[in-house]
């Protein structure tokens, strides 16, 4: 297919709109070709997963489009970023580091984006809405924006999120296509109690099983009996687009494009269909967790960035305790969620148990836990997933009062009775 | 020694041999791959603790994190990346990371697709040859 592009996209090609956008518009063109596009579109936004540093090559991307004056032309919110910019010094984050991480931050800010921090841009006042065309890098955030707003972003990768974002421009390709967003696998869970439907680890760990099974499939859920909260929708797809390559999810009678099961596939049947059994729950569940020790020394939680939903659900769970003076319990969120919780006065009770908060970034981002730390536990199946490669340290997974529990008593106490056999 | 020759399809064009490193299992580079060694750290993936520099490297398609590209770039940059990557799907996130590494440094890396059958034909520690045309040489 010969890819058309419109005047002003030859323009930008040309460099009548700058060097930045010129040279946003020769990547994204190369890449509406290798992806067999026949046109661009418009975007209304676009979120940049770029800002996450990692090294001098996405530093000198980042400089180099600055330096030749890039600006966004659609609304652009911005992902964590390598550091805690106000708050770094309070951990274990080498200095050299943080200089090169602050840089990427400059960088990115200067092209007129909203500073976000944050890998939940979701639950921000730029929230897309249904049908809207959005070019979004970030694994969860593409897969909430596409399966619980019914927004429409194909999977980008960090560096092109940017160059949509600048040229306004995306190509026509996979998710941004009706015909495209279809259900592919239809995955049954019926047969699992409403009892263990309602737990808020039940979430994960169905994520982490569906990312498994549909692998860059299209999988769609029946069978939910509830109507999960949009966090729990957040924790599903996170898991779901860490062990797999998921970037849209059905969730019959729930998200906007499943009113139905005919709705979810589009009129066609699914390609094949699975039960889910608890035995499948309970493998997913063990497979969270890489140690067997109660060890424990620090409780992580807010992968993706807690909201102010799970901010008051957490202070309800902790109001007059306190942890174990052994244990550090951290949770990471935006500086806009987390300044609407202090208004909530959802803090307090959190600063009483002993928690603390860190912004802008999360701890697979930056290197801030001390080198003592070695025994983590947490709620997020996607924190769980990263965690022993990316940080080399052990981690056990449990729900939300799991990990409190676990902070008081200073080891790791986990209540089995609905994951037993 | 036996020669089995695959016709893929370039996505981005461009020669390079080395030994197979090949798993059906999707891989994210973040989180799986050490740009600063080469090595494959996804400790559930089959090919975890395998060096990938200058291999070429076969995997159906990338899965989890957007931060893949950024990864292998880095990779790129520190010349521990493999020297080409063969898929089944056109995968964007090799292919961008590709793209801006010839933008960048003029280090573009040659990236194949092929079909799923042609693929369950390859084997670690295949000898391969990509040529500019998509052409795959295995000998073994």
């Amino acid at each position: 297919m010969t890819l058309q592009l419109t005047d002003k996209d030859r323009e930008m090609l040309r460099g009548d709109h700058g060097a930045a956008t010129k040279m946003s518009m020769s990547i994204l063109v190369r890449m509406a070709e290798v992806s067999n596009a026949s046109e661009l579109i418009d975007i209304t936004g676009a979120h940049i997963d770029s800002t996450v540093y990692i090294g001098d090559a996405g530093l000198e991307f980042a400089e180099r489009l600055a330096s030749l004056g890039a600006k966004v032309s659609v609304p652009t919110t911005l992902n964590v970023s390598g550091l805690d910019e106000h708050h770094w010094q309070e951990w274990a984050v080498p200095s050299e580091w943080a200089k090169q991480a602050h840089r990427q931050m400059i960088a990115y800010q200067s092209m007129g984006t909203i500073p976000t921090w944050t890998c939940a841009p979701y639950q921000t006042e730029t929230r897309p809405s249904s049908g809207q065309q959005i070019a979004w890098g970030e694994s969860n955030a593409i897969v909430f924006a596409n399966s619980v707003l019914g927004a429409r972003t194909e999977r980008y990768p960090d560096l092109f999120d940017i160059c949509c974002a600048i040229t306004g421009r995306a190509p026509n390709i996979g998710l941004h296509r009706t015909e495209n967003r279809a259900g592919q696998l239809l995955l049954d869970v019926k047969g699992i109690e409403e009892i263990v439907q309602l737990r808020d680890d039940f979430y994960p760990i169905l994520g982490h099983l569906v990312g498994k099974i549909s692998r860059d499939k299209i999988p769609a859920i029946d069978g939910i009996c509830i109507i999960p909260s949009e966090d729990q929708l957040k924790a599903l797809g996170a898991a779901a687009a860490s062990s797999g390559a998921v970037a849209l999810f059905h969730m019959i009678g729930i998200t906007p494009e499943a009113p139905s099961r005919k709705a979810a596939f589009q009129g066609s049947s699914p390609d094949e269909t699975i039960t889910v059994t608890m035995d499948m729950l309970r493998e997913s569940r063990r497979e969270l967790t890489h140690t067997d020790t109660e060890k424990l020394d620090i409780v992580v939680l807010g992968s993706p960035h807690f909201s102010v939903a799970e901010f008051k659900q957490l202070a309800t769970l902790v109001k007059g305790k306190q942890k174990s003076p052994g244990v550090k319990f951290l949770i990471t969120s935006s500086r806009a969620m987390t300044q609407l919780a202090k208004q909530a006065g959802l803090l307090d009770p959190l600063e009483a148990f002993g928690a603390q908060i860190t912004v802008d970034t999360c701890i697979l981002t930056t290197p801030m836990l001390p080198s003592e730390m070695k025994y983590l536990m947490t709620n997020s199946a996607k924190f769980a997933y990263y965690t022993p490669s990316l940080l080399d340290r052990k981690i056990t997974f449990g729900s939300l009062k799991d990990c409190v529990d676990s902070a008081i008593e200073g080891r790791v106490v986990r209540d089995e009775s609905a994951w037993m056999n | 020694m036996d020669e089995l020759t695959i016709f893929g399809k370039p996505v981005i064009s461009g020669s390079a041999n080395g030994l197979a490193l090949v798993s059906s299992e999707p891989l994210s580079f973040w989180g799986g791959y050490d740009w600063k060694s080469g090595e494959i750290t996804d400790l559930r993936h089959p090919l975890s603790g395998l060096n990938a520099k200058g291999k070429i490297l076969a995997i159906p398609f990338t899965r989890g994190s957007s931060t893949t590209t950024a990864v292998l770039l880095e990779a790129i940059r520190a010349e521990t990346a493999p020297s080409g990557i063969i898929t089944t799907a056109t995968d964007l996130f090799f292919a961008l990371a590709s793209v801006v590494a010839d933008e960048l440094y003029g280090k573009p890396f040659p990236l194949v697709a092929v079909s799923e059958s042609d693929f369950a034909r390859l084997q670690t520690g295949d000898q391969i040859e990509i040529n500019d045309d998509g052409l795959i040489t295995v000998h073994r």
